[in-house]
């Protein structure tokens, strides 16, 4: 019982990564209908901007510590929001009227870009991601092992979650991006400028990826600049087992492969783990076919 | 470790050595001077540490060479690709080597995995190929053309099951293997034979991927089948991860592996998490003999690092490839082959070097164990 426990609470922080990059991608496919792998690349890049910023910062303020984590995330996120947005402009903007498909390979030749420019910039080898969370004591209940960066991770995650709901259900910006996902010509003529809120959407998104690097990088701190490939795909299956456009549904999907790929590798074998998430994903699409929570325009941002 | 701006203009160099010396070999005496040697290394990707360093200790002896007035009277030229560390990929440069440079022997890899591609190329084209570090007995079982100047995994297993049973007094060990490498299951099986006909007990085997950052699930499964130690024939990439996970889910037993440990950046990835963990491997710094003395203070001076197990390894394949073209005379391939094969108590900076009739290298391990952030020497297993 002890195992299975620690089983959940290990698939739950694992998960919750998983989730937080799932949403960037159900946001970008919620408003223009396209898959963005250039995200996990993101993902990377958020956790290299920490990675070089922590030494920056701790010559301003005393890190590890939380406040000086909280500066490093917040840089990279606004770093990272900036290059979405360039990205945006730069790769997709001028693509905006051509098929989906031009579009799609387009989103694979900037996740190339981005992984082999990072090879060539940061070095192909594995780095330390310095340590910015202090050390706390390992919590134990009973023979559980709750460690802080986990907790850390959850709460992070959910924080972030809930941050992304207010903005896309309360603000002002946020009805300009459910009324563009809605019908995109309609919100055009009625004064939304339309580019603008692409454009926010992306940055959005990348800054949420961007959170996830470095939650993943405090986690496991050795990065690299293919770092970004598996966790994006897992987090991208996610947004589909969860129903693609939906903000919960992401988040629920990036928990149930977190979940069923720690209990797989636990209980049965690592060597299946990916083979059995990728049946759970077609069990669900088989029943139902948008996804978990894939109903029509609800929460479609 | 070299940086990436660095490494891109030491191979835009090579690739201007390449052109330069490919006109003057369409003449017919043009090549007579040099003896080409190919290298294929992971210089970049996922064990770039391991190829740099493998690398390193190559060039240290082709330039000592080199400068005692080569071999046959001929200088050495030693001709480098990359294979990134990916799959495939060794083939494709071997097969370059080979048929576009025309190269007398070839040098490589560190993973078995990658030595495997480039094995049946060499064999088929009847070109001497020396593994520096592979371990695998599968390479040189590839034909009659593929040596190693280092120990293979039954030999390793061996002497880390023989470590554990008796100097460290486990009873129960749990197995953590890579089943992505071939490496990392050829040395679970060997350790597992060795740890159980010495009467001990296998507590739990779980796997991982190479390239795979979370452990949680699988040392939690440890956990429960409580063991009192744990074996990780791994490399670094996923040891340093792996012994942090186990910190955190207070496992309290040590861990130990293979040569794949050894990289300087293990320490820097696992920290404290790793202390008092064990490994075997083929050389270190801290033995006395005279011959690694004298290789690891050339190494030092010359790239201004320590020299770790893979240079000294890096060194010996080209120092052992010299010497059999000396005893040879010659540098046609069957030649060198037999000369090879005849290797008799080669001193090399990882000690003395015989080739058996398997065409593996028979010597010596040593065993480290990692204090205070650094590697300690503890003790030499002759086989």
């Amino acid at each position: 019982m002890t195992e299975f426990l620690q089983q959940l609470i290990n698939g739950l922080a694992f998960g919750s990564i998983l989730a937080l990059i799932a949403i960037g991608y159900t946001m970008v496919y919620g408003i223009l209908r396209f898959i963005n792998f250039a995200h996990g690349d993101i993902f990377m890049l958020g956790a290299f901007a920490g990675f070089y910023l922590a030494p920056k910062i701790a010559a301003l303020m005393p890190l590890p510590s939380i406040a000086g984590t909280l500066v490093v995330l917040g840089i990279s996120m606004a770093l990272c929001a900036g290059l979405g947005g360039l990205i945006e402009r730069l790769a997709y903007r001028p693509l905006r009227k051509r098929p989906k498909l031009t579009v799609l390979i387009t989103a694979i030749g900037v996740s190339l870009f981005i992984e082999y420019a990072g090879q060539f910039f940061f070095g192909a080898a594995p780095k330390k991601f310095p340590d910015i969370l202090p050390v706390w004591q390992v919590t134990r209940i009973g023979g559980l092992s709750l460690n802080s960066n986990q907790l850390v991770v959850l709460g992070v995650s959910l924080v972030l979650l809930l941050a992304l709901r207010f903005i896309v259900l309360k603000t002002k910006i946020g009805t300009a991006m459910r009324a563009v996902s809605f019908n995109p010509e309609a919100a055009a003529l009625m004064g939304v400028n339309t580019d603008h809120v692409i454009s926010f959407t992306f940055a959005l998104g990348s800054a949420l990826a961007a959170a996830a690097g470095i939650l993943w990088a405090i986690n496991y701190p050795s990065i690299d600049p293919l770092m970004g490939i598996l966790p994006g795909l897992k987090a991208f299956v996610a947004a589909v087992l969860g129903g693609i456009g939906s903000l919960p549904g992401a988040a629920l999907g990036g928990i149930i492969i977190g979940v069923t790929e720690t209990l797989v590798s636990g209980y049965i074998s690592s060597t299946y783990r990916d083979a059995i998430a990728f049946a759970v994903l077609i069990l669900i699409l088989l029943v139902k076919p948008s996804g978990l929570l894939g109903k029509k325009e609800i929460e479609k941002v | 470790m070299k940086t990436w701006p660095e490494q891109f203009l030491a191979a835009a160099a090579a690739m201007l050595v390449l052109t330069g010396c490919n006109k003057p070999a369409a003449g017919p005496d043009a090549s007579a001077d040099i003896i080409k040697v190919g290298e294929f290394a992971s210089l970049t990707g996922s064990e770039a540490t391991f190829g740099q360093s493998s690398h390193h200790g190559t060039q240290l002896a082709v330039d000592q060479l080199n400068a005692a007035g080569g071999v046959l009277g001929k200088k050495i030229q030693l001709l480098t690709e990359d294979n990134q560390s990916q799959a495939g990929q060794s083939a494709t440069v071997v097969r370059k080597l080979i048929s576009s440079d025309g190269v007398v022997a070839i040098l490589g890899e560190v993973a078995s995995s990658r030595s495997l591609e480039a094995a049946p190329i060499c064999q088929q084209n009847k070109v001497p190929m020396i593994s520096p570090s592979s371990t695998n007995p599968k390479v040189t079982e590839t034909g009659d053309c593929i040596f190693r100047v280092c120990f293979i995994d039954p030999f390793q297993g061996t002497v880390m099951a023989n470590f554990a049973g008796k100097r460290l007094q486990l009873k129960n060990v749990a197995i953590l293997t890579d089943v992505k490498s071939d490496y990392s299951v050829g040395l679970t099986k060997f350790f597992k034979e060795g740890f159980l006909a010495a009467g001990g007990k296998i507590a739990v085997e779980q796997n991982y991927s190479g390239g795979d950052k979370d452990f949680n699930a699988q040392l939690t499964a440890i956990k429960a089948a409580n063991p009192d130690g744990l074996f990780v024939p791994g490399y670094y990439t996923e040891v340093g991860l792996i012994a942090l996970q186990a910190k955190q889910l207070n496992l309290a037993f040590p861990m130990f592996g293979g040569d794949g440990w050894e990289s300087s950046s293990l320490v820097p990835i696992g920290g404290a998490a790793l202390e008092g963990d064990y490994f075997s491997t083929h050389f270190s710094p801290q033995d006395t003999t005279p011959a690694v003395q004298a290789f690891a203070k050339d190494f030092l001076a010359k790239f201004h690092e320590p020299s770790d197990a893979m240079a000294a390894l890096g060194y010996d394949s080209l120092m052992l490839l010299a010497d059999a073209i000396k005893r040879a005379g010659t540098t046609e391939g069957t030649k060198v082959r037999e000369a090879l094969a005849a290797t008799k108590d080669f001193h090399g900076a990882t000690g003395n070097i015989t080739i058996d009739p398997a065409r593996n290298a028979s010597k010596p391990a040593v065993i480290l164990t990692i204090t205070n952030g650094g590697f300690k020497y503890i003790e030499t297993v002759a086989p």
